[in-house]
């Protein structure tokens, strides 16, 4: 077997406040893999550590954050180990990433044609007319109409969702191996969110790229990914293939945010189902298991002690008492 | 058929005055004008601009009783030719003028970025610097370069960018800051720009149309400066024709009603300072992908 394309191994990033007196591990301990080609969906709620692991893996931490253990292997390189420039180069060429909000994503101030060629003459000293007629491809690859014409406009020119689609084309220039988006659909109507999806599924078989998706939109997961990882409060509290976590979920929070999707064929009185309590402060989690004060089964030595990984099927992990004697 | 030929006959006036007003006219008619004035001085100027007659003195313009056509704008208090050394006059402000604007534009824009991007400790050197020197009177602190270089064309263009980059370097940084936050620039450093590239790339263009219109509104300060230098006799040395030199001569004769003195240097001033405001009101516009469509 090959070795995966994307490992990491107790990843940990922590915030620290300016003196040290308060630290926030945004990401805590985390393990996780991704093979050539596939999808990986990460779930959570706001402040669960999903973005900062997207960050962590990209080395674009803001000053207050720090990767204090672990390791993120990339091809069978330890990308901590990296230079600043080993990551410049990566960046973008290997790794690539769609940020939320296609509006700000372009400089207003240059053609798409001039954006897209950009990181071609970066990352592959293309020339000028090559980068040119290699963007102008890209542009029709992610379907927008009379690309010739689209090359020289301005991004103030285009909707959202072209501008979304031009920031998807930006990010496959370089033929990267692995793409992450973060949430990259938010900012879409629902719309243009089920045709963006699924060019990026296309993109993604044409280019053989494998993808980290990360949202709090389970039914985006369920289309898009072949495994997802549960975040709570930093830490992965379950992680497996797609129809394990959504046929057979282990930890009680998975059950509880499948449980929370409304469904059309539910009558509810017209109440949503909702997961009870407030997700913690992540600065400071409760003790033992992040998940205990609101888990509906919720056992004495959740309160003291964390749960390890436990392996309840093949490659499906939970961390969570309920599965240990 | 009737109908088609009325679109086409309304169409070409309105055309044409379209076409007109896409181009700064005024602006660039006096620029131009008043470039070609200072190139062709020697050809234009009917005299010697530095040098009079004393029988000459106060000389009213051509119009005003007891003006003659010799002096078509009058002479000054030592029989100079007004016209002449207006005329001359130009080539030292147009020089002065555009060469320590652009001076002190390139290094205040160069250290505005460098601060604001790079932000931290460089942050902090070049704007504690910039507020030291903010902090002093830019009148005073001129006065004393000046006085401390001596009095020549090259050194109050040194002077006067000295003192005013730090107008550009605040206003700048402040543009980079927020810009620098901006999703377009993330995706940047995402797509593994190096931190010149993209403040080359994406910072400097977004805030060039800052600094153009900064520096429209700086000329005319430099104009003013250069004349009150020039008035100390720190400036332009004096034989040397410059319409701020001439503005503060004529100052001893306005009350003795020789308005020509500082009114028509005041207007030729007047007119340099409003041309560049309309041309970098323009460019404003022009530089912005999203104004240039309406």
């Amino acid at each position: 077997m090959t070795e995966p394309l994307l490992e990491l191994r107790g990843l940990s990033t922590h915030y620290e406040s300016a003196r040290g007196t308060r630290v926030t591990r945004a990401v805590d301990d985390v393990s996780l893999t991704l093979e050539r080609g596939r999808t990986l969906g990460i779930v959570g709620e706001s402040g669960s550590g999903k973005s900062t692991l997207a960050l962590s893996i990209m080395r674009l931490l803001p000053p207050a954050a720090r990767i204090v253990g672990g390791e993120i292997r990339f091809e069978g390189d330890d990308l901590l180990k990296k230079s600043a420039r080993e990551m410049r180069h990566i960046r973008g060429k290997r790794i690539a990433m769609i940020l939320q909000d296609p509006m700000a994503s372009l400089n207003p101030l240059f053609t798409v044609g001039d954006q897209i060629s950009e990181s071609l003459r970066v990352h592959e000293g293309a020339s000028r007319s090559a980068a040119w007629s290699r963007a102008q491809s890209l542009l029709q690859a992610v379907r927008i109409s009379a690309p010739a014409a689209r090359m020289k406009e301005f991004p103030h020119q285009m909707s959202g969702g072209m501008r979304q689609r031009i920031v998807g084309a930006i990010a496959v220039a370089c033929e990267p191996r692995l793409l992450i988006a973060d949430e990259p659909t938010t900012s879409l109507d629902l719309t243009i969110q089920a045709q963006y999806l699924s060019l990026l599924r296309d993109l993604q078989r044409d280019h053989h790229l494998a993808m980290i998706f990360i949202t709090h939109n389970l039914g985006i997961v369920a289309r898009m990914c072949d495994a997802v990882a549960v975040m709570y409060a930093g830490r992965v509290v379950e992680a497996g293939p797609i129809r394990d976590i959504f046929n057979k979920p282990s930890h009680p929070y998975t059950r509880a945010l499948l449980e929370s999707v409304p469904r059309l064929t539910d009558d509810n009185h017209g109440r949503l189902p909702a997961i009870d309590g407030q997700p913690p402060d992540p600065s400071a989690p409760p003790s033992g298991c992040a998940f205990h004060p609101r888990c509906p089964q919720v056992l004495d030595k959740c309160k003291t002690q964390a749960p390890p990984a436990v392996t309840v099927a093949a490659s499906h992990t939970a961390r969570c008492w309920l599965h240990l004697p | 058929m009737n109908a088609s030929t009325a679109v086409v006959l309304a169409d070409v006036p309105r055309r044409a005055t379209r076409r007109l007003s896409s181009y700064p006219v005024v602006p660039l008619t006096i620029i131009g004008l008043l470039v070609v004035i200072a190139l062709a001085a020697d050809v234009l100027a009917p005299h010697n601009p530095e040098v009079g007659a004393l029988g000459m003195r106060f000389r009213p313009p051509v119009w005003q009783a007891g003006g003659s056509a010799a002096h078509l704008l009058g002479t000054d208090h030592l029989g100079r030719d007004v016209l002449s050394r207006l005329i001359f006059g130009a080539r030292v402000s147009l020089v002065v003028g555009f060469t320590a604007v652009i001076v002190a534009g390139l290094l205040g824009v160069a250290l505005g970025i460098t601060a604001g991007y790079l932000g931290g400790w460089v942050d902090e050197v070049i704007m504690r610097l910039t507020d030291t020197w903010l902090a002093l009177p830019a009148l005073t602190f001129a006065i004393f370069l000046a006085a401390v270089m001596g009095p020549s064309e090259m050194n109050i263009i040194i002077v006067l960018a000295c003192v005013y980059w730090t107008r550009y370097a605040r206003v700048i940084r402040g543009e980079v800051l927020s810009l620098k936050e901006r999703e377009f620039v993330r995706l940047a450093i995402i797509a593994g720009c190096s931190r010149l590239t993209i403040m080359r790339r994406h910072i400097l263009p977004n805030v060039l149309n800052s600094a153009i219109v900064l520096a429209t509104l700086m000329l005319g300060v430099v104009v003013v400066t250069e004349a009150a230098l020039s008035f100390l006799g720190v400036g332009v040395p004096p034989p040397k024709p410059a319409w701020g030199l001439m503005l503060a001569d004529g100052k001893r004769g306005l009350m003795a009603g020789y308005w020509w003195l500082t009114v028509l240097p005041g207007l030729c001033i007047m007119f340099l300072v409003l041309a560049a405001n309309l041309l970098g009101d323009w460019l404003r516009v022009k530089l912005d992908p999203q104004l240039r469509q309406l």
